[in-house]
């Protein structure tokens, strides 16, 4: 009995060791978002082009995906081709403008190109909070009665897309037929 | 013993910086900007991950140090506000995590860590050796410390 004690600070510190070595790998700024299986809460913002968006948007029957991005965000240039080559293949993908005057970004458009199906200006910021964003680029999908199914934050890769987000689009697309 | 003094002296004169979470647009209310800040410092800011909204420089901060003034101005309680920005966020949010089953162990740690100290102390002081030397140890024992003196 008295031996086994001996050996419990060694045990203890083995199993935090394990602890921290699984976590070693995890990105921190990656948290759950509180949004998932929630539909997209109520807002009003403009277009780029001309009218007004609502959560309404979402509700349309078909699967979408929201990009959030800006003009002064560095990493959504560089996911931009990634995004141009989803809506290629097919994914409708409505563009959060997220703290960017629509001159910004209608310059940043027209000089990569528009993969968006809709841009919504968001300004001031304030209604992607009700959304849970905390940053540009984020990436949503959005089933087709508006519910938020699954979210990314930070730059797109390829093998996000192909790894998560295509299996998901797949799945979903299935459930509406 | 003068230097200390005039160090000393220096450092009264030396104010900490409480001028945190400075916004243009504080609440008029003095009382009610207490509360504002009081209500930020628990509020964990999302991109600076230590941080609290307060401490933090972040744009997402500042709006929502903007949310916050604005529903207390409002009229809503600190905890409608900490409830509006868990749905948004999750528990996370905030800085301190609420007790629910999934953070019970967080909580109960630190009292199982000082259960377990507490037991190892006791079981340690328990056993002590029992057995009384014997008349050969005390003699041998007696040499020695006499040697010594």
């Amino acid at each position: 009995m008295r031996r086994a004690l001996v050996l419990l600070p060694l045990l203890a510190f083995g199993v935090l060791l394990a602890i921290f070595i699984r976590q070693i790998d995890e990105d921190p700024s990656v948290l759950p978002s509180a949004l998932i299986n929630q539909p997209v809460p109520d807002f009003a913002l403009p277009l780029l082009d001309v009218g007004e968006a609502s959560e309404a948007d979402f509700q349309t029957g078909a699967v979408q995906l929201i990009n959030v991005f800006a003009s002064w965000c560095q990493p959504c240039w560089e996911e931009h081709s990634l995004v141009t080559a989803l809506a290629k293949d097919g994914v409708s993908i409505i563009g959060w403008a997220y703290k960017d005057p629509a001159a910004n970004i209608a310059r940043f458009l027209s000089r990569l190109g528009n993969p968006y199906s809709k841009v919504i200006l968001d300004e001031t910021g304030r209604s992607a909070i009700d959304l849970g964003v905390y940053g540009a680029p984020e990436t949503y999908i959005v089933d087709g009665s508006g519910v938020i199914r699954y979210r990314h934050v930070g730059v797109l890769t390829p093998q996000i897309i192909t790894a998560q987000i295509k299996p998901i689009l797949a799945e979903l697309e299935g459930e509406v037929q | 013993m003068r230097r200390v003094l005039s160090l000393l002296a220096i450092l009264a004169w030396v104010s900490p910086a409480l001028a945190i979470g400075v916004d243009d647009a504080v609440l008029e209310d003095p009382s009610q900007e207490a509360l504002a800040q009081r209500v930020m410092a628990e509020l964990r800011c999302l991109v600076c991950q230590n941080q609290s909204i307060v401490d933090s420089d972040a744009p997402l901060a500042a709006d929502l140090r903007a949310i916050v003034r604005t529903r207390l101005a409002a009229g809503d309680t600190p905890e409608d506000i900490k409830a509006y920005l868990v749905k948004r966020y999750g528990d996370w949010v905030l800085l301190n995590p609420p007790l629910k089953l999934g953070t019970a162990l967080l909580w109960t740690a630190p009292l199982l860590a000082l259960l377990l100290g507490v037991t190892g102390i006791v079981m340690s002081r328990r056993q002590k050796p029992k057995q009384a030397l014997s008349a050969a140890d005390v003699e041998a024992a007696d040499a020695i410390l006499g040697d010594a003196e």
